[in-house]
C-alpha cells in the first residue's frame, strides 16, 4: 500500500494508502515525524497531504533513489511508533457568515442547526497546507456537505470559518476562496511572531465554540 | 548605517532572498527570488554570500538614493539603469558615491532585476529567511511590496567585488523552451494531450505572479475532471485544473493541491520561470530525471567553479 512516486527532479512522493480515511493519516503523521526526528542530508522541505508526503531535496546533493531507500526503511518501522495523545484545540466562532443562510436552506433546516451540527462535532487536522496555517480538518458531520461555491470569492476575510465539500476549516489570511463561510474566528491562526507559528497543526483534534 | 531611500518602488519591488524552507508542514512555501541564479551571480559581484538578501523589481524598476554611497550590482534583466544620468551596465559592481541616485526603467527583455548591495538588505530574518511572502504579508520589508519613502538599511560585509566574464554569463541566460520530467499525474493524460502538451507553444497571460503563471495555449483533457486527492506539489510542477488551461507553480505556490499535474520544469530551468513576461512564448522539452539531474548539477558546478569571473 505504499508508494513512491518522482514528482520532479528534486522532490518524491509517498503514498501511504490510496483513499481519505484516519488510518492513513496516522501513518503519514508517523513518517512525518520519524522524517524530523531523524532527517535525511539533503531533505530541504516535507509537505504532507491526506494520504502521502512530498518530499522536496537537494538535487546537486541527494538522488530519488537514496531518498526512496531511507524512507522505505522509515516505512517498515511505522508500526513500532506511538504517538502522543492528540491535543485538542478550541476555536471560538462568531457564527455569522454571509453563507450560513444559503446552507441552512441547502440542507432545509435552520442556521441554529447549522451552527447546533457544526460546533457538537470533533474533528482531526488531517494536515495543514496551501497557504500557512491553513488546516484541512475531517470530521464534518454528513449533513453538513456542501459544494462549494460556483465561483470562488477573489478576497476570503482572514478568520473565516466555511465549509467546502465535506471539509470545514478556517481562513488563517485574506485568500481567494471557493468555500461557503458561515462564521469567523478572532483567534490568531498563524502568527511568525510566536513560538507556536500555527495554532492548528498535524494530528490536532479541533471543536468549534459558538461565542456571541 | 548605510540606508537606501525608496523615492519610487517601481511597479513591484520586493526584498528577497533564496527562501525560507523547513516549513512545509505549516504550510509555508520557501518564497524567495524568482530567478535565483540572478541574485546570487548579482550578490557575488558585490561580494557578498550568495544568499544575501537583494531588491527583486518586476517589470518596471524603481529610483533608490543612496545617502551614504553604496556598491551595488544589477543583475537579471536590462532594466536601462542609470546613475545619476550616466548608465550602468547590468552585471557590474559599481560604487555609488554618498547621495547617489540610482535609476531604473522599463525591462527591455525578461521580467525580473536584482538591485544588490554590498552588505545585503537587512531586514529581521522571519523562520530564517528575509524573503517576502506577498501573500500572508510576512517576511521581507513589512511583509510588502516597497512604497515610495520606505528606508531599507544595508547591512555589513568584507567580501571583495568581482568583474564578470559576459561571454561565460551567456551560459546561463534565460531560456524559453522549458525542460521538463513527468509529473505525478502525467500517466493520467492521454497520448493527444501529452503530444499537444509537448507539441505545441504556450503564451504567459497577465494573470501571472509570484504563485503561479497561467498559460494559454493548446487546451489539455483534464483527466479524471481535474479531481484528485489533495497532495504537495514541488516547484515548477505544471498542473491542469478543470478548463484544461496549464499553470506552473512558482516560488510563492502553494504548498499542496488537488489538480492533476502533467509535467514539471526541471531545477536547472527554473530560474528562467521568473524572467517570463505576459505574452511571452514557451514551449516544453520533455527529459527523463537522470538528464535532469546531470543539468542542475552541471549549472552548480559551473556556478562555483568560478568561471564567470576574472
Amino acid at each position: 500500500m505504499t508508494r513512491f512516486c518522482y514528482a520532479s527532479d528534486q522532490s518524491l512522493l509517498v503514498y501511504l494508502g490510496e483513499e481519505v480515511n484516519l488510518e492513513t493519516h496516522r501513518r503519514v503523521l508517523k513518517l512525518l515525524r520519524l522524517l524530523e526526528a531523524e532527517p535525511i542530508p539533503g531533505v530541504r522541505n516535507l509537505h504532507p497531504a491526506y494520504h502521502s508526503i512530498l518530499i522536496v531535496f537537494d538535487p546537486v546533493r541527494q538522488e530519488h533513489e537514496n531518498i526512496e531507500r531511507t524512507v522505505a526503511a522509515c516505512i517498515r518501522r511505522l508500526d513500532s511508533i506511538a504517538l502522543p495523545e492528540p491535543r485538542l484545540v478550541e476555536i471560538p466562532v462568531i457564527y455569522d457568515g454571509p453563507d450560513l443562510n444559503d446552507v441552512a436552506s441547502i440542507h432545509q433546516t435552520t442556521p441554529e442547526r447549522v451552527i447546533e451540527l457544526h460546533s457538537s462535532a470533533e474533528y482531526v487536522v488531517y494536515f495543514v497546507g496551501f497557504v500557512p496555517g491553513f488546516a484541512y480538518l475531517g470530521g464534518l458531520p454528513q449533513e453538513l456537505a456542501t459544494p462549494r461555491l460556483e465561483s470562488p470569492r477573489q478576497r476570503v476575510p482572514k478568520g473565516s470559518v466555511a465549509i467546502g465539500g465535506s471539509h470545514t476549516g478556517v481562513y488563517p489570511f485574506e485568500t481567494p476562496g471557493g468555500w461557503r463561510l458561515i462564521g469567523r474566528t478572532t483567534l490568531e491562526i498563524f502568527d511568525p511572531e510566536r513560538e507556536e507559528l500555527s495554532r492548528l497543526v498535524i494530528g490536532d483534534r479541533v471543536r468549534f465554540v459558538p461565542v456571541a | 548605517m548605510s540606508t537606501i531611500q525608496v523615492q519610487s518602488p517601481g511597479m513591484f519591488t520586493t526584498v528577497q532572498d533564496l527562501g525560507r524552507y523547513g516549513y512545509g508542514p505549516l504550510g509555508v512555501s520557501p518564497s524567495g527570488a524568482g530567478d535565483p541564479l540572478a541574485l546570487r551571480v548579482g550578490n557575488l559581484l558585490v561580494g557578498n554570500l550568495e544568499s544575501a538578501a537583494a531588491l527583486e523589481m518586476t517589470l518596471l524598476g524603481g529610483t533608490f538614493v543612496f545617502p551614504e554611497g553604496a556598491i551595488v550590482a544589477l543583475a537579471g534583466a536590462d532594466f536601462s539603469a542609470t546613475v545619476d544620468g550616466s548608465p550602468l551596465a547590468p552585471w557590474t559592481a559599481c560604487e555609488l558615491s554618498p547621495g547617489a541616485t540610482l535609476r531604473t526603467g522599463g525591462a527591455q527583455s525578461g521580467a525580473r532585476c536584482y538591485l544588490c548591495v554590498r552588505g545585503g538588505i537587512e531586514v529581521k530574518p522571519l523562520l530564517g529567511s528575509a524573503s517576502t511572502h506577498i501573500l500572508t504579508g510576512l517576511g521581507g520589508f513589512a511583509g510588502r511590496p516597497l512604497k515610495r519613502g520606505d528606508v531599507l538599511r544595508i547591512g555589513r560585509s568584507a567580501g571583495t567585488p568581482r568583474v564578470i566574464r559576459p561571454a561565460e554569463l551567456a551560459k546561463l541566460a534565460p531560456r524559453k523552451i522549458l525542460r521538463a520530467t513527468d509529473g505525478p499525474q502525467t500517466g493520467w493524460f492521454s497520448r493527444a494531450s501529452l503530444d499537444r502538451f509537448f507539441g505545441g507553444a504556450y503564451q504567459v497571460t497577465g494573470e501571472s505572479n509570484r504563485m503561479g503563471l497561467r498559460l494559454e495555449g493548446p487546451a489539455l483533457e483534464t483527466p479524471h475532471s481535474g479531481q484528485m486527492i489533495s497532495e504537495g506539489v514541488s516547484l515548477g510542477a505544471i498542473q491542469v485544473p478543470a478548463g484544461g488551461k496549464p499553470i506552473i507553480l512558482f516560488v510563492e505556490q502553494q504548498t499542496t493541491g488537488g489538480y492533476p499535474k502533467i509535467a514539471n520544469v526541471i531545477s536547472a530551468d527554473l530560474p528562467s520561470i521568473g524572467q517570463l513576461r505576459p505574452r511571452d512564448e514557451i514551449r516544453f522539452e520533455h527529459v527523463e530525471p537522470a538528464a535532469a539531474r546531470a543539468l542542475i548539477r552541471q549549472q552548480e558546478e559551473f556556478l562555483i567553479s568560478g568561471a564567470l569571473f576574472q
